[in-house]
């Protein structure tokens, strides 16, 4: 089948080798990638400041041009709860209300559409390392992806996945992160103290933007633990 | 900035970096998590029961005319004295007058977040009255002129060698650090002034529209010695306490003790019906219920946040939210904290003074999960949000946004996007760190990442 891949902002501009990862895997499996190069935003960082107006003005080429797509899988939980669970909220009463639920039915996050939309668990992915697995908050409790990471990690050869004390968040939070920053860094240093008490080399995660912050306090505070997006992991 | 956000800042920044607060939080409330769902999982269904709490609510609030009149007629047919306060101001000068008329001088009290949110002690102390907390947390934290730390438990983030500090300096107690002594020291103070008391005072948990009867949950016998020693009761509670049926609290009451303390079951539940009646040996003489408005009906008027009067108080969006415990409960300057206290002070007490509290949260979605009446906590903080933004633009952010739309509709912009931050990026260790960075907020605990040298736009364009 043909998937559209949307490639949210932040993963474009510092991350492009998760994106390329998921080119790299939908080819492998048979499937033709379409990436339309001119939706750059979901609207989520407008959207989580109060202001919808704005929001939609992203959100409305995203509508447009995705109306005929066959699938559509997000490179982040975040951006794939703000098109699947968001923009019914944000076009609710609006002439772009059926547009949203119709975008919102087809829209998948990377590993859930791997796992349960074509069911596939095994990608013939090699990464020889213990690692623990952060639930971006929104792929969590919005979109409901517990299992899909896991199940393919579990697949992966060489990989010993070792689970951490909660699922708690990082302290990311969009524009949060930069409005409240000691709160943020201090929900940062409560995930890397469980992430390091688990021992593991990698925190693997389907969300760039949770790993941001947590690298960049990595980075800060010399932590012995690196950081990965599961696309990276399953493309190894 | 006004002074709320002011003050929650600066105390975040605080309480966020102290070590000793946050291992203590975490350490306490991890503790609660394994009792909480090993009671949760006890219940043969907890989904289910966690649904039909919320169909409960759900029916109770949204005829709460019927329940609130059904309860008050109920009650006045034993000769409880029902009173009605739109303000807490109103519901004071009922207090108040009471007080007067039976010349009363102390009143001891057993845990009400309703009274702190009138600030009825205060109140009472400024007309010369004494007022005891019975509740032990309570007790504690009216000893070192505090605000309860959590809704449920008042004195958390108190440590043993400070209660001990504490009493000692206030009651002579001793060195002694022995939970059960220093227990049994607030207990010998209390006694005595359960005797001397005129007034009882209480909050209520529940309130039973059938029966017409006060239902309420402890764990100390405290409620009950308040209730039933002094002459005169006086029970005051928010009218989104009231449950429908008697039977609706073989659900509440257990559902409570769970998600609040992660009991099966609180070790006290009493029903309060009316004064003591002719043959009875105790209980109150004249017994008062101020049922409190105080813009619950703001929230009731709003049908999409309707479902914060939901909330039973259990507090179990506190114990889960990162936010609340990295910054503690006195943090919020508020009534209500965590969560359910984001959600509905800017209802009760302001939307602009208090939008603050809604953006402070990362939207994680723990309340909501956690919540056993299904309130959507998170998605009402996203809905204050937009409706502190459209009531009053913050202009910064807007105008912001504005441009950023600008630039990332047109292809043909956004491609100088990564071009542009590469070259800022290059320029940025100058100011780095400094007051001067503009992304001090980030770079002050954080490294930035770095721009790719080829954006994803970039690697596809080049495969062709």
């Amino acid at each position: 089948m043909t998937v559209t891949l949307f490639i949210p902002c932040f993963v474009d501009l510092l991350y492009p080798q998760v994106g390329i990862s998921m080119v790299r895997i939908l080819e492998k499996l048979g499937h033709k990638v379409d990436f339309p190069e001119q939706l750059t935003c979901c609207g989520q960082p407008a959207f989580n400041s109060g202001c919808w107006d704005e929001a939609r003005g992203l959100a409305e080429p995203v509508l447009t041009r995705l109306r005929n797509a066959d699938v559509v899988v997000i490179a982040s939980g975040s951006c794939g709860a703000m098109l699947k669970v968001f923009y019914p909220q944000l076009f609710a009463g609006t002439h772009h209300e059926s547009a949203a639920k119709a975008l919102s039915a087809k829209c998948y996050e990377f590993s859930d559409f791997l796992v349960t939309k074509l069911g596939v668990t095994d990608v013939g992915a090699s990464f020889p390392a213990k690692v623990t697995y952060h639930d971006g908050c929104h792929g969590l409790r919005e979109l409901h992806i517990k299992d899909a990471p896991r199940a393919l990690l579990s697949r992966v050869r060489g990989l010993e996945l070792v689970e951490m004390q909660e699922e708690v968040c990082c302290g990311f939070g969009g524009t949060f992160a930069v409005k409240f920053p000691m709160i943020s860094t201090a929900m940062g240093e409560v995930k890397c103290s469980q992430a390091l008490a688990t021992g593991a080399e990698y925190i693997v995660s389907s969300d760039s933007s949770c790993l941001m912050h947590v690298q960049g306090l990595i980075d800060r505070q010399g932590l012995k633990l690196k950081t990965i997006h599961l696309a990276e992991v399953l493309a190894s | 900035m006004s002074a709320p956000v002011q003050q929650f800042k600066s105390q975040a920044d605080v309480v966020s970096r102290d070590l000793r607060h946050r291992e203590f939080i975490q350490t306490a409330l991890n503790n609660y998590a394994v009792v909480r769902d090993k009671n949760r999982n006890a219940f043969r269904n907890y989904p289910a029961a966690r649904q039909a709490a919320a169909e409960t609510k759900w029916e109770a609030i949204h005829h709460l005319d019927r329940h609130l009149e059904q309860l008050a007629t109920r009650l006045e047919a034993r000769g409880t004295h029902v009173h009605w306060a739109s303000t807490g101001e109103q519901a004071r000068d009922i207090i108040l007058d009471i007080i007067r008329r039976k010349n009363a001088r102390s009143i001891i009290k057993s845990k009400a977040m309703t009274s702190e949110e009138i600030h009825l002690n205060e109140a009472l102390e400024r007309e010369g009255f004494e007022v005891v907390e019975s509740d032990l947390g309570e007790f504690i934290v009216q000893l070192r002129k505090e605000t309860p730390y959590h809704i449920v438990f008042p004195a958390m983030h108190l440590r043993r060698g400070e209660i001990r500090d504490l009493f000692n300096r206030e009651l002579n107690s001793g060195s002694t650090e022995d939970p059960e002594e220093l227990t049994m020291v607030a207990r010998r103070v209390l006694r005595q002034k359960y005797i001397q008391a005129d007034i009882g005072f209480t909050g209520a948990n529940f309130a039973i529209a059938e029966t017409g009867m006060i239902s309420i949950t402890e764990n100390e016998g405290n409620a009950r010695l308040t209730a039933a020693l002094p002459k005169t009761m006086v029970t005051l509670l928010g009218i989104e306490k009231v449950l429908p049926r008697l039977e609706d609290l073989a659900l509440f009451l257990p559902l409570l003790a769970t998600s609040g303390t992660g009991q099966p079951l609180t070790c006290y539940n009493t029903l309060y019906g009316g004064p003591r009646r002719p043959a009875e040996p105790d209980g109150p003489e004249e017994y008062h219920v101020v049922l409190l408005d105080n813009r619950r009906t703001q929230i009731l008027a709003d049908p999409e946040q309707r479902d914060a009067l939901h909330c039973i108080r259990c507090g179990a969006c506190l114990n889960v939210c990162p936010i609340f415990r990295n910054v503690g409960g006195h943090t919020y300057g508020t009534t209500y904290s965590g969560p359910i206290g984001s959600v509905i002070t800017p209802h009760l007490r302001g939307l602009q003074e208090w939008k603050h509290l809604s953006y402070s949260s990362s939207l994680c979605g723990a309340c909501t999960e956690t919540c056993p009446v299904k309130i959507d906590l998170a998605h009402h903080l996203l809905q204050n949000r937009r409706n502190a933004t459209q009531q009053k633009p913050s202009w910064p952010w807007k105008i912001g946004f504005k441009l950023m739309n600008f630039v990332f509709k047109r292809p043909a912009l956004y491609w100088f996007v990564p071009k542009l931050g590469r070259i800022g990026q290059a320029l940025h260790p100058i100011v780095k760190g400094t007051r001067l960075d503009p992304a001090y907020a980030w770079t002050r605990s954080r490294e930035t990442p770095r721009i790719a040298r080829q954006t994803f736009r970039e690697w596809w364009r080049g495969r062709g």
